[in-house]
């Protein structure tokens, strides 16, 4: 289906001479392991693959004469098996292609021995928590600990499963869970140059098994950490230290494969991995950028993930930190300055993604190989992962809501060809120790003229394409080169698509086809957008976080940050059934155009961020509104700041509820609802992201385009 | 004929960039080997990076050698090569120890291809220099 796998380019062009000639980035952007409704999931004896180019079978493989067919990948001609020829459900002989490999373009084998190295091993889940005296000050162990409560028997998993818990300052804590214990022991290893693991047992235990004892340690965690605990203030923060010794517990005499969960405040000032941070924006020495590139292939080659929750206030820079999480196909989560008293909505979105951090799907051991048409070739991939081999990514972890691009190139002509298809095969192991392969398998049409690909293009794949391009252009170069990167991308296929239309009938104005026709839009978006805005003061961590959410969200997800929604809520009640949208009671209002002019002082409005949903209240707002949704008599008596709606029986009031919990569950973070008044000072978080009008430091869409115009003739 | 300071020099060059050639099809093959698959990247790298500064201490050392046998225009031509392998090792990345190749980025198409160019570049360099140095070598033995 079209949100697992797309191409920026819905018709491939025949030749690079033609790529080349409409400038328009060639890729595809893949979320292999999304959550389906519904997922055909057969368990075959043998799986049925090209013996050349090891496809698997697929909708789009020919069927020829005599029990044959032709692989799409490598045109080598394979012989059909005689137990292929029955059909499963149906019972019927001789129709290979009614059979529901042949039928589904997304499907889920399970797998048979042969594509086990090992049985599948137990998994575990480590959580390491940052306890240095500003971590606890923000109170977060007991937002984590009561999720973990909570969501205990959630975690996937079989009855091997094992769970175990470090934590750290200047000294790292072992917890020590054994049955004999009447309450789990805490160990202190100070030795933080030279990491050892004090006690070879009951680290890591049975989670079916020593619940109880688990529960006992989740209650005591955050009284055993207070802020006002005796004794010194510890400031250090060992997490190189902790992330050793945890490579080190997962890997003892039985192997393991797993997940590791850091939660992280404060800069790592200590022991291996730490040091070398001056004051921002220096940068760390090589050895520091290092330790955790090389811990992290570490990880990846034992199947360990780690996965990262930064809730830092001052900087601890993510860039060097996430390299971890980057090489070991971990998960990123970032709730600056998270505090419990002082930030609530961090803390409640903290507590809301833990939820499903908790409790999502969950493959271990994975790796994911994308097959093309011969003449196609893959060129850089996008997301968190290890490359192993030109089309092979090694994934210790991989969740339901990672994403993942590739660019791809034309190295031979593909001119006697209708179509090109292009396989992504994910083999993983679940959390019930099954080993799976999901195959998704996308035919597109070979296009010979430059009006073909310009009329067939995912506009909302290359934005996201360009996106990520542009990440590692800043990296690698500078911002202001990515950002002058986008503009040409967007410049150029402009121009190109000029040069097709026939002579005399162009006159001086912006031409641009009918699919690329946001194609401005969002590239202004992302100019203005905090990974890669200038002139707008950004913390560096800010910035750097969105750079990498960026990289390693899906595309329906990239696009809620890149392109906020705004919608008009309080007439939804005339909104109602108005889409062929699978729900008719949730109203489903216009996207307006994200600009002043959109609001009014006498309309409620919401803008939808991706992250956050802010609902702007006008001033001269009908009464009735007021009351029924917010619940208070008048607008003067709207209390800021006001973080929830509240619940009332009423119908205006559910219907916009409705449409709130219709557009939270369409992402798979929380995204919290913050009420802000017309008069109050928050307004600026909804206008700074209302990016059609002119700032100090950027263009209204007027002038850009006005600008593109200009430098189009 | 004569054993002169500079013909040694030459015998020892040649004998030095034979070992180079090696160096280059070594990186050449283990290059390709990554191209077409079955080779992990970690080891790959973990076997390339130590040799980078070897084969740059090589090239500098019987280059010093022909500057002391004041064989000017010998050290003319192998001056590019040097300035390109500086070159080349400053803008090596974020790495800790020696060497030039990371393996998270080594797959990249663009770096794979350039690495390879690379290598191809550096055998035709060293052959060429090696006929280069053994027909001095021969014209040195001869002159003096």
């Amino acid at each position: 289906s079209c949100s697992v796998f797309r191409s920026t380019l819905k018709s491939v062009p025949h030749t690079q001479n033609l790529l080349n000639k409409v400038k328009l980035p060639f890729g595809l952007v893949i979320h292999p392991f999304k959550d389906l409704s519904s997922l055909p999931v057969i368990s075959a004896g043998t799986i049925v693959r090209c013996k050349r180019c090891r496809t698997y079978i697929n909708p789009f493989v020919s069927f020829l004469q005599e029990r044959k067919w032709r692989c799409n990948m490598c045109f080598t001609v394979n012989d059909t098996a005689e137990e292929f020829l029955h059909h499963p459900v149906t019972k019927t002989y001789g129709e290979p292609h009614t059979r529901p490999e042949c039928t589904n373009s997304t499907i889920e084998f399970i797998a048979p021995q042969e594509y086990m190295l090992r049985p599948p091993q137990p998994a575990v889940y480590l959580f390491l928590m940052d306890v240095s005296h500003s971590a606890i000050e923000t109170g977060y162990l007991q937002i984590v600990c009561d999720s973990l409560l909570d969501h205990l028997d959630h975690l996937p998993g079989d009855s091997r499963t094992r769970i175990g818990f470090l934590t750290y300052n200047g000294t790292v804590h072992f917890y020590r869970m054994s049955e004999g214990l009447s309450q789990p022991q805490m160990i202190i290893v100070s030795d933080i140059d030279d990491m050892f693991i004090p006690t070879p047992e009951n680290l890591l235990v049975n989670l079916r098994e020593s619940k109880s004892l688990v529960q006992d340690l989740l209650h005591q965690l955050p009284r055993i950490h207070t802020s006002d605990a005796e004794g010194e203030i510890d400031t250090y923060s060992a997490l190189g230290a902790a992330l050793e010794v945890a490579k080190k517990l997962i890997q003892p005499s039985v192997h393991l494969v797993g997940r590791v969960t850091v939660f992280q405040q404060s800069i790592p000032s200590i022991g291996p991995g730490d040091g070398g941070w001056g004051k921002p924006p220096q940068a760390p020495s090589t050895q520091v950028r290092d330790y955790y590139k090389k811990l992290a292939l570490d990880c990846s080659a034992q199947q360990v993930a780690i996965d990262f929750f930064f809730f830092n206030s001052h900087y601890i820079d993510i860039a060097t930190l996430s390299c971890a999480s980057r090489f070991s196909a971990g998960d990123l989560h970032y709730y600056p300055s998270l505090h419990v008293v002082h930030n609530p909505l961090e803390a409640e979105r903290l507590s809301r993604d833990l939820e499903r951090y908790l409790s999502r799907k969950i493959g271990f051991e994975s790796v994911m190989r994308i097959r093309c048409t011969k003449g196609l070739a893959i060129h850089t991939f996008h997301g968190n992962f290890f490359v192993r081999s030109t089309d092979l990514l090694s994934l210790a972890n991989i969740n339901p809501d990672a994403g993942y691009a590739v660019n791809l190139s034309i190295e031979d002509p593909l001119t006697d060809m209708s179509a090109v298809c292009f396989q992504a095969a994910l083999l993983y192991t679940t959390s019930k120790g099954e080993r799976r392969i999901r195959v998704h398998t996308l035919c597109l049409p070979v296009a010979k003229t430059p009006a073909d690909v310009f009329n067939n293009v995912d506009c909302v794949a290359v934005v996201t394409l360009l996106s990520k391009m542009a990440v590692d252009r800043s990296v690698t170069a500078s911002i202001s080169d990515a950002r002058e990167a986008m503009m040409n991308a967007m410049v150029d296929p402009l121009k190109a698509y000029k040069e097709t239309l026939p002579q005399g009938m162009t006159t001086a104005g912006v031409y641009v086809p009918k699919s690329l026709s946001l194609l401005p839009l969002f590239i202004q978006c992302l100019l203005k957008h905090r990974a890669f805005r200038l002139g707008v003061s950004t913390r560096l961590d800010d910035r750097v976080f969105a750079m990498i959410s960026l990289k390693m969200q899906p595309a329906t997800y990239a696009m809620y940050d890149i392109h906020p929604d705004l919608y008009r809520v309080d007439d939804l009640h005339e909104e109602v059934r108005r889409g062929p949208r699978p729900n008719p009671e949730i109203p489903q209002p216009n996207i307006l155009p994200l600009t002043a002019e959109s609001l009014s002082q006498s309309g409620v409005f919401l803008l939808d961020c991706g992250w956050r949903l802010y609902i702007l209240v006008g001033r001269l707002t009908p009464q009735s509104f007021i009351q029924d949704v917010l619940g208070v008599p008048q607008f003067s008596s709207i209390e800021e700041p006001m973080n929830s709606l509240p619940d009332l029986e009423n119908h205006a009031s559910e219907l916009l509820h409705s449409f709130v919990d219709w557009l939270q569950d369409s992402r798979p973070h929380h995204a919290p609802v913050s009420i802000i008044r017309d008069d109050s000072r928050d307004r600026h978080l909804v206008l700074s992201r209302l990016v059609q009008d002119r700032t100090e430091s950027s263009m209204s869409t007027t002038e850009f385009l006005i600008n593109l115009q200009q430098k189009l003739t | 004929m004569a054993f002169t300071f500079a013909a040694f020099c030459y015998i020892l060059a040649l004998v030095l960039t034979a070992f180079l050639i090696f160096f280059a099809i070594w990186q050449i093959i283990a290059f390709d080997e990554l191209k077409t698959d079955y080779k992990n990247p970690i080891d790959q790298c973990n076997s390339l990076n130590p040799l980078v500064l070897p084969e740059y201490a090589i090239h500098i050392f019987y280059n010093i050698m022909f500057l002391w046998s004041f064989e000017w225009l010998t050290v003319l031509l192998n001056i590019p090569l040097i300035a390109y392998n500086i070159y080349r090792y400053s803008k090596r990345p974020i790495m800790s120890g020696p060497g030039l190749y990371d393996p998270t980025t080594i797959m990249n198409a663009d770096i794979l291809s350039y690495c390879m160019k690379e290598g191809w570049g550096k055998l035709a360099f060293y052959l060429l220099s090696f006929f280069y140095y053994l027909y001095r070598m021969i014209y040195v033995l001869v002159t003096y």
